[in-house]
This record gives C-alpha cells, structure tokens and sequence, in this order.
C-alpha cells in the first residue's frame, strides 16, 4: 500500500485558526499526525508586558473572538486576586450570567458546525438563527455581539436592569424549546447518530494521561470541570451537573454539549431569579504588589488558565495563557490516528469548534515519487460522502488517488 | 453589450472568499452570522467560496501577521481578475489591538491592495451587508 502524506492548511482562506497538520496515510487509514503551530501568532504575551493592567484586559479579550469572556474573567480574576480586592456579588453573579450565556452562544455554534461537518446543513443553519437570540441578549446586555468587554477589576461595568432580566427570561423559553428539537436530532436521527457514533474514539484512560479538558475529557467519561472541582466567582452557590458520557466519541461530545446546555439554561434561570442587590463594581488600585498568580477558568472548550507575574508596578511582568485547544491538541493526535480521511472534519470539529468554515485545502503528496495534487475540502468531503454511501457505515481502504480522479473528471 | 452582460453578472452573484490572516475569530463568526439565515447575504448573490479561483471578492479579516504575509500575496495571485478585497474589522484596517507586536505587520493594505474598508471590532453583520452591498454599488 502506499503511504500518503498530507498537509491540511495552514492557511486555507477559509479556516478560522491557522494550524498546520501533516498526516501521514497509508491508503486510508491515517498514520501519523504532526501538528504545526504557530500560524496565528502575533505575540501577545510579550505586548502584555508593556501595557497597563486595562489595557491589558481589553487585550486579552481579543485572544480569541468566540470565548471572549472567559479570557477576561480569567484574567481579571487573577489581577483581583493579586490586587486583594473582592467584587461585590452582584457583579459576580453578573459576570457568570454573561459566562453562561457565552457558553450557550458556543456551543449552538459548534452543534451547528458538527452537523454541517456530518453533511447536514439544514442542522447548520437552525442552529445559527437560534443563536441569533442568544446574540441579542449578550448585545442588550453588553451592549456589543461579541466582544462584550463587560469585565473590569474589581466587578462588571454594566448592570442588568428588571425589563432585561425579563426579556431574558422569555427568550430562554424559546431556547429550551429549540434544544430539546436539536436534542432529538443530535441523539436519536438514524443517518446522523449513525455518521457520528464510533468516530474519534477516546478512551477514558488516553483522556486522563493527554491532559485533554473540557467537552472531550467530559465525552470520555470523566467528570473533570473547573467549575466543580475548583470553584470561582459564584459557581458554589449555583445548582448545576456536570455533563458526561461514556462513549468518548463524537457522539459523546454531542451528548455532553447538549446536555450543558440545558444545564446552562438551568444556571442563567437561577442566577436572574437570585441576582443580588447591591453594588455591580469595586475601586480597584492602578498599581499591583509583587507577587504571582494562576487563574483558572472553565472555557466552553475545556480550563483556561493564565498566570500573571506583577512587579510593582501598572504592568505585569510576564502575562502566560493556555488556552483549552491547545491543550486538546495531544488527544487530537491521538483521535486522528488510525482513523479515516472521511472523518477528519468531523473529528476535528468536534474537539475545535473554531473552525466553522466549509472548505479547506488539503494538498496530496505521493511519498514514492513526490507528486504534489491540491484538493478542496469540498472534494474530500465529496470523496467522504461518496465513499460511505457505497459501503454502509464501514469505508474500506481504497486508493485516494484513484477516487479523487473519479471525482476531477465529474467535475 | 456583452460588457454590460459581464458588469451585471459581477453585481448580482459576487463569491466571496473568507481570508484569515490571523484574526481573533470574532469577526469571523460574524462573517459567518451575516451569510446565515437572519441576516442572509446570499439575497445579494453572494456565496462563500472555499477557493480563491472560484472567488471575486477577497474578504481579509485580521491584522497581518509574519508568517501569513506570503501566503496572503499568493492567495490574492491566485483570485482572477477583477478582484476586489475588503478589509473587515478593525484589524484588518490597521492591527487595532495587535498594532506594534513583534509578529504583527499591520493592515491588510501593507500587503495588498484593499477596495473597501468596513469598520467595526468585530464588525456587526448589518456593517458589513452595507459594506458589501456599497462596494457592489461601485462597480
Ligand atoms: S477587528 Fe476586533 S474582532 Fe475583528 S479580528 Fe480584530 S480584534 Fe478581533
């Protein structure tokens, strides 16, 4: 059998986060994985050091677009921490009622996009409509869609007033309503269960010894959640499960995310119905003793952490953030190997569901004589779909290379 | 004759590609939400394109960074002619956040050359219909 190599970006226009994966086949079945970083980098944690603390959170914002709050609150909460002060409740409850619904707003983000990685559009385009209204109420909250900047140190910047509370209320009917149905499609719907069950397999004792966090170690069967086991802000006071299953595959990971939704809905419910009186923000100091700390912060993705270095000064000393998906990476590799070309997309959207977009390229390289041929994603899928359609559920090692033709002439 | 039959085509069905030269993925997702039902971009004919020789419009979201710089040119090499870039974000106009760090260049137009800048961090879908629905106006 020839052994294939292929490149999959690391800059295709259409994939969010530039990340290069080298993969080695042999027909079908992938061999190898190496990942390759670094695409996307601009230096952050080097510009950290030469701006002030707000500066610093506005910056730390703009890590990434789809979890922006988790970035900030992790950050803020180490610099309060190291600032010594204690926001008030209300502020708190607000931040994680803006943390929960940026939770929801993600993952109806990602069961949007696994559907769409399964061939299921339709899924796709429910999903992101309903989101929409999750939109609208960060927007009436926060006053922006995506980056809500609603942290500062020492509380929030932004109240909630009773007409919001209520509008908040009625749209999370709506929700809950819109969830079960995605329930019943993600979990019970014959063709999609039957494209997602079994791929990307991640048994629970690879979970726990990759570090993997979030969603997959939670698909995986193991009840691993900072919100639980390391309590901050006021996750203590607030009911709520922590979500597993025990089939650690793609599946599993719909399973969880779904249930987290509901249990987010459960959350926001609670934390509107308690929310404190008083005041939403502390004075906070402009300069911040010498010490150090680490935060951690359950991400829709999996923890968060940050570690701040604070000299004296208005200015950390060394600012150091990893974020979930890169912990995620090892157990990524681990997934891909020995599984097919076909279930690479889905595999890869279920552990990152940063990359939302249709197409990426993928470039073919014969190992025995060197020849290069670039594919669209498009075509892979194509390939994919074609090729379970003539096998059932079961692809068979076929040459790539002859398939790929089949599907060049047609087109 | 014919060149009206071009002109009017360009205007009714521009393809879009989505280029990310290392934005923070919320102008991204907004992109996305504005090609999705609520906002629904594709009333104007546009439709996402996941290669740059099926694409008319280049549409760069993030401040330019090193190691993107090479393939941002060859990606822009590759749309064939006329071609048209929208710079989304204020990333994209100018680094916004990212401006001064050691890997980050600055606005897409250091690199290429841009036909319409849209504002915004991120950039609200109704911005950027107007920005499009304006650049498509221009032709
Ligand atoms: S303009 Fe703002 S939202 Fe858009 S990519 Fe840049 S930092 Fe992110």
């Amino acid at each position: 059998m020839e052994e294939f190599t292929v490149p999959i970006g690391p800059q295709h226009p259409a994939l969010k986060e530039p990340i290069s994966l080298r993969m080695t086949f042999d027909g079908e079945v992938v061999k190898h994985v190496d990942v390759r970083l670094g695409y996307n980098h601009r230096g952050m944690e080097k510009m950290a050091e030469e701006r002030s603390y707000i500066q610093n959170l506005y910056l730390t914002e703009r890590i990434c677009g789809i979890c922006s709050h988790s970035h900030t609150t992790c950050f803020a909460q180490g610099v309060e921490k190291l600032m010594e002060i204690e926001p008030p409740k209300r502020g708190l409850y607000i931040r994680t009622l803006v943390a929960e619904i940026e939770r929801v707003h993600s993952h109806l983000l990602w069961l949007g996009v696994a559907g769409h990685e399964a061939g299921f559009d339709t899924f796709f385009m429910y999903t992101w409509r309903d989101r929409e209204i999750v939109m609208d109420i960060l927007e009436s909250i926060s006053g922006n869609r995506v980056h809500y900047a609603i942290n500062t140190f020492g509380g929030v910047r932004r109240d909630i007033s009773e007409a919001q509370k209520q509008t908040i209320l009625d749209s999370l009917g709506l929700l809950k309503q819109r969830t079960e149905y995605y329930t019943n499609i993600g979990t019970t719907e014959p063709t999609f269960v039957a494209r997602i069950k079994g791929v990307g397999k991640l048994s629970k004792e690879l979970a726990l010894s990759l570090c993997a966090v979030g969603p997959t170690v939670r698909a995986s069967g193991i009840k691993s959640d900072v919100r639980k086991d390391d309590p901050y802000a006021v996750y203590n006071e607030i009911p709520f499960e922590v979500c597993t299953a025990d089939t650690g595959d793609v599946f599993g990971r719909v399973v969880v995310r779904v249930n987290e939704l509901f249990e987010c809905y459960k959350m926001i419910e609670f934390m509107l119905k308690n929310l404190p009186v008083g005041d939403i923000v502390v004075k906070a100091p402009r300069r911040v003793k010498e010490n150090e700390v680490v935060s951690r912060y359950e991400a829709p993705r999996g923890e968060n952490l940050h570690y701040i270095k604070s000299n004296g000064t208005d200015k950390p000393e060394r600012l150091k953030v990893r974020a979930p998906t890169l912990a995620n990476y090892p157990a990524t590799v681990e997934m891909l190997k020995g599984c097919f070309i076909a279930d690479i997309p889905l595999i890869f959207a279920a552990i990152d569901p940063c990359i939302c977009c249709a197409e990426r390229m993928v470039e073919l390289v014969n190992v025995k004589n060197g020849e290069a041929s670039v594919v669209s994603f498009g075509d892979l899928k194509k390939l994919a779909s074609e090729q379970y359609k003539k096998c059932g559920n079961k692809p068979e090692p076929v040459s790539i290379a002859k398939q790929l033709e089949k599907i060049r002439r047609k087109s | 004759m014919l060149a009206q039959l071009v002109r009017w085509s360009r205007i009714k069905s521009p393809w879009v590609l989505h280029l990310n030269t290392g934005a923070c993925n919320a102008c991204d997702i907004e992109v996305l939400a504005s090609l999705m039902p609520r906002f629904d971009l594709e009333r104007f004919g546009v439709q996402l394109k996941g290669t740059p020789r099926h694409a008319d419009v280049i549409i760069c979201t993030g401040p330019v960074t090193r190691q993107t710089k090479d393939r941002i040119i060859r990606v822009y090499e590759q749309v064939p002619d006329p071609k048209f870039v929208v710079a989304v974000g204020a990333c994209a106009m100018s680094g916004c956040v990212y401006r001064g760090m050691y890997n980050v260049i600055g606005g897409i137009d250091q690199v290429i050359p841009v036909n319409a800048y849209i504002p915004g961090c991120p950039v609200r879908p109704d911005a950027f219909i107007d920005g499009v629905v304006k650049l498509l106006g221009s032709l």
